[in-house]
């Protein structure tokens, strides 16, 4: 794909940031000791604290800090020794406080890079301006009642991370796999499910549009779209919109504006949805929040060994592409699955049967790595029949298919279907014999020089065997007989 | 032995002891003396029952020889505290029918060292103003009268039903908070002790907000010892409170008595104000007079940004509060008035729930953290602020404590200042640095004007150090030997 999109006067250039939030794993909320857990009966976790009652006051989660300072180190960002948090006032039905308890002007994070793994095996570095703690309002819900609202709480005050990118991207593409790469690093450190359809992952996308080496163009934010592909979407229609407006002798205004997943479109918010003066100002109830450098070094030195550092290994260790390596150190338990696979064995065998016939069979049967039909334990096993010449390649193709289909070992489907590899020279000279007995004129043919027949005569060869040909014995004994 | 509704708390506590007599009878004198002042209009609510159950309960651990350090002694608790299952309104419409399911910690602690609970106390709404005249429950009396007249007088704000009830002898020692003089401008106006700690001392858990970061609890009571009484039983770090301060409590009353002798205390020259009445003038004069005379050394010493503290203060307090009290929407507690919309709902609510002096702070504070202005108005007051506090930190290399008027003047009519709130805000000029730089602060009457009104005295400590401002705090309870006690009294 292309950076660049080509209208009537030429060539445009898309700018996008994101910015994501992210909730905190953690079973109690950021400044109350209400639990956390996604699905609970409506406003059955929820603290005074949490609802707004009089005299009530917040008192920080040191997990969600602790949290917060891994994301950071994950991101190769600066955790700040001192952050503030900081009152953000507006008026809603589901803010109890009338203010959201934010960080604003010095965030618990500065700085920091997420590095997109391209479809070419090349990266890009994307910036990260900030990442900051804040709690999550309230759900409120329209559907419930002909003439009201209710509100529900439990998400009122559950911690969340706000990762805020530079301007860095250029494509929809780009800020896919921007989502895609810090959801991954979020999930190895544990500190995001990344769960986007349960909301635990939020995107709000600013987009802006220029001719290229120009300043930069208006933005527009385009809020709480939750799905990859729905980011995507967004970003394409808002860049096209755009162009089109400017094209059309018009301005971009900056505005907040709102995904349409049902359309693919975007549309401004109401004006009073966004007229906010936020009038923040440092929350005097929490005192600034001032961490022990040795503790900062301390968490970053328990991290887990992240996607980067994983594919760079796999690459240096196993010689895999750059390519095969990112896909398979995307998702955690890909990465398990592979090296499981890969202990002991062929690691680029391993890595061409995890990226190609196993995610096929699980695409086509709609399962996750960790249900996956064919446990790591039994890839290897097929594997190791090839290395070892029990099967050829092609067989193994079959005893895998058989493998997903009833969850047996690949040895027992072997010996039940007598799919074993014949390397005994005499029953394939015997076969061989037979195939140039039939075809006498392709035999003198191959004699006269036309030595391209030697694939006919495999292929007849493996076809008497019923594949169980060893191949490498057949064509050495071939090339011998038919050498005559 | 003196009637019930005479003695102090230390007094009480040792009959109580010496079982001379019951907490059923110190809480029913004061159940009586509540019902015979109720023209005072110092209580919001009422809780004769709990209190006599709570005596009961006292009585059974007294019994046992056992007991906290209040335990058997009746108090009043100011309506800012939440206290479970009992009506709470902050003085405030908005707080219509509220009965908090949580128990503020300052007030726990007191039921814990077996305080009996009289009643919630009125208030100016919100905590904000110096009168009491901005309650919903309408305005608190003052106990006194000028000689010879008979109209009524304030008895100071915010705290105005906690210094009116215990000049009156209806409760013997009252909670309080103090947000720029809450605590000791009442006591000044009412002949009481008041001191409010510094700043991180007492729990604000529980405590409706008005400006987080100056709000402080304290007792308002009859004498510095019960005062300090009072003090120990609510100080202490709450782990549920991030500004309340992980420090031991001294022993408090074991300070009281320990004299000034060798003190230094700072005489602030900004302190003495152009206009301001003679009387006032008189009595600091005199209160140096008294501590040198017990020992101490007064020091002159210069509070220079003294002259910012009010504006600085107007700023920063309706700035938090305006924050603080966006949670009075009507959603989930107190008052709603139902609208059309979420918005007309939230100002119908508002308009009616607020009364005039709190949507006053609330519009003040709403514009100085509006965008264009915060830089100007807030963020300038909050670099004064600590100027303000680095004033004390350099007048305490040469003091130890420095003695101030608490007030400006003494009490005034009721209805007065209504319509000038600058004129009402000034009440709190030499009371609003203690709680900018987060200092104690203490109010002890000093004397009768010459309208026989009382007049007060305070003294200003070092952070943490309530030990020195009870000790100077007591040395002029003694000196002053004010005994004079008001007409409108049980």
């Amino acid at each position: 794909m292309s950076a660049l999109i080509k209208e009537q006067t030429g060539e445009w250039e898309v700018v996008i940031g994101l910015e994501i939030h992210a909730q905190v794993i953690s079973k109690a909320k950021l400044f109350s000791g209400a639990a956390t857990a996604f699905g609970a009966e409506p406003n059955t976790q929820v603290s005074f604290v949490d609802a707004g009652f009089p005299g009530m006051l917040p008192v920080i989660n040191k997990y969600c800090v602790e949290q917060a300072i891994k994301t950071g180190h994950g991101i190769n960002g600066t955790v700040n020794p001192v952050s503030v948090f900081d009152r953000k006032n507006y008026f809603y039905a589901d803010l109890p406080q009338g203010y959201q308890i934010s960080q604003y002007q010095q965030p618990i994070v500065s700085g920091g890079t997420v590095i997109l793994d391209m479809p070419d095996g090349s990266t890009r570095k994307i910036g990260v301006t900030r990442l900051h703690l804040e709690q999550d309002a309230g759900k409120s819900l329209h559907d419930q009642h002909p003439s009201q609202s209710y509100i529900d709480l439990n998400r009122s005050g559950v911690a969340l991370m706000e990762i805020v990118s530079e301007p860095d991207m250029r494509t929809a593409e780009e800020a896919g796999l921007y989502i895609k790469k810090l959801r991954s690093i979020l999930r190895y450190l544990g500190t995001c499910d990344g769960n986007m359809e349960e909301g635990s992952l939020r995107c709000d996308c600013n987009v802006s549009v220029r001719k290229p080496g120009q300043p930069f163009g208006t933005r527009t934010e385009t809020k709480n779209v939750n799905s990859v592909r729905y980011v995507m979407q967004a970003i394409e229609y808002e860049a096209r919109r755009q162009i089109e407006v400017i094209e059309g002798g018009g301005e971009i205004k900056q505005e907040t504006r709102l995904f349409d997943p049902g359309k693919g479109t975007t549309r401004p918010m109401r004006s009073k949805e966004h007229a906010h003066d936020y009038r923040y100002f440092p929350d005097p109830d929490l005192l600034p929040l001032e961490l022990d450098p040795a503790w900062i070094e301390q968490v970053k030195r328990g991290l887990p060994e992240l996607p980067d550092e994983r594919k760079a290994r796999y690459i240096s260790e196993y010689k895999l592409t750059p390519y095969d390596a990112g896909v398979l150190v995307a998702e955690q338990e890909t990465a398990q699955f592979y090296e499981t696979v890969a202990k002991g064995r062929d690691p680029k065998l391993a890595s061409n049967w995890v990226t190609t016939e196993l995610f096929g069979a699980l695409n086509r049967t709609n399962k996750a790595i960790q249900d996956s039909p064919v446990s790591a334990k039994a890839l290897g096993g097929l594997i190791d029949l090839i290395s070892d010449g029990t099967i050829s390649g092609r067989i193994a193709k079959e005893v895998f298919e058989a493998m997903v289909e009833t969850g047996k070992e690949a040895a027992a489907i072997v010996e039940e279907k007598g799919l074993r590899q014949v390397s005994d020279t005499g029953a394939i000279e015997k076969a061989i014999d037979e195939v140039m007995a039939k075809n006498q004129d392709k035999v003198a043919e191959y004699r006269s020089g036309k030595e391209k027949l030697l694939g006919f005569f495999v292929g007849q060869t493996m076809k008497a065997t019923g594949g169980k040909a060893n191949p490498g014995v057949v064509n050495e004994l071939l090339k011998k007989k038919l050498a005559g | 032995m003196a009637a019930p509704t005479r003695m102090t708390i230390a007094e009480a506590r040792k009959a109580l002891k010496a079982k001379k007599i019951s907490s059923a009878e110190l809480t029913d004198a004061h159940l009586k003396a509540m019902e015979a002042t109720r023209g005072l209009n110092a209580f919001i609510t009422e809780t004769p029952e709990r209190a006599r159950a709570d005596a009961r309960r006292a009585d059974a651990v007294l019994a046992k020889g056992e007991g906290g350090s209040l335990e058997g002694i009746p108090l009043g608790i100011k309506d800012l505290f939440c206290t479970e299952g009992v009506l709470t309104t902050a003085g405030s419409h908005i707080l219509d029918g509220f009965k908090p399911p949580y128990e503020s910690t300052v007030s726990a602690k007191l039921w814990q060292a077996g305080a009996v609970m009289l009643g919630k106390l009125n208030m100016d709404e919100f905590a904000m103003g110096s009168s009491n005249m901005t309650s919903y429950h309408g305005a608190v009396k003052n106990p006194w009268r000028k000689k010879g007249a008979n109209s009524d007088l304030v008895p100071g704000g915010s705290s105005g039903g906690s210094a009116a009830a215990v000049a009156a002898r209806s409760v013997m020692g009252a909670t309080a908070t103090d947000t720029g003089g809450s605590i000791r401008q009442p006591a000044a106006f009412t002949g009481t002790v008041g001191i409010k700690p510094t700043y991180g001392r007492c729990s604000r858990w529980g405590i409706v907000a008005f400006a987080s970061s100056l709000d402080q609890a304290g007792p308002i009571a009859r004498t510095v010892e019960d005062a300090a009484i009072m003090l120990q039983a609510m100080s202490g770090h709450d782990p549920k409170d991030s500004t309340s301060a992980d420090l031991p409590v001294p022993n408090f009353e074991a300070a009281v008595e320990r004299g000034v002798k060798g003190l230094r205390i700072g005489i602030p020259k900004e302190y003495k104000l152009d206009g301001a009445p003679k009387e006032i003038q008189d009595l600091w004069e005199q209160g140096i007079a008294w501590l040198k005379e017990a020992g101490a050394t007064p020091v002159d010493i210069t509070l220079p940004h003294t002259k910012y503290a009010l504006p600085v203060y107007y700023v920063i307090a309706p700035a938090e509060a305006s924050s603080n009290l966006a949670r009075y929407d009507g959603v989930r507690f107190g008052l709603r008035v139902p609208g059309k919309t979420l918005d007309e709902m939230y100002e119908n609510t508002r308009a009616a729930g607020f009364g005039a002096e709190v949507k006053r702070r609330i519009l003040i504070g709403t514009y100085v953290l509006s965008a264009g202005y915060y830089d100007a108005y807030y963020l300038r007051a909050q670099r004064v602020r600590s100027l303000i506090a680095r004033d004390f930190t350099e007048a305490y290399k040469q003091v130890d404590a420095v003695l101030t008027p608490a007030t400006p003047s003494a009490a005034f009519a009721i209805g007065e200042k209504m319509d000038d709130p600058i004129a009402m805000y000034l009440n709190d000029v030499f009371t609003v640095t203690a709680n900018l730089a987060g200092l104690p602060g203490i109010s002890v009457p000093g004397g009768l004007n010459t309208d026989g009104l009382p007049l007060g005295l305070q003294v200003i400590g070092k952070a943490f150090d309530e030990e020195t401002v009870f000790a100077v705090g007591r040395a002029l309870e003694k000196a002053a030997n004010f005994t004079a006690l008001p007409e409108g009294m049980a």
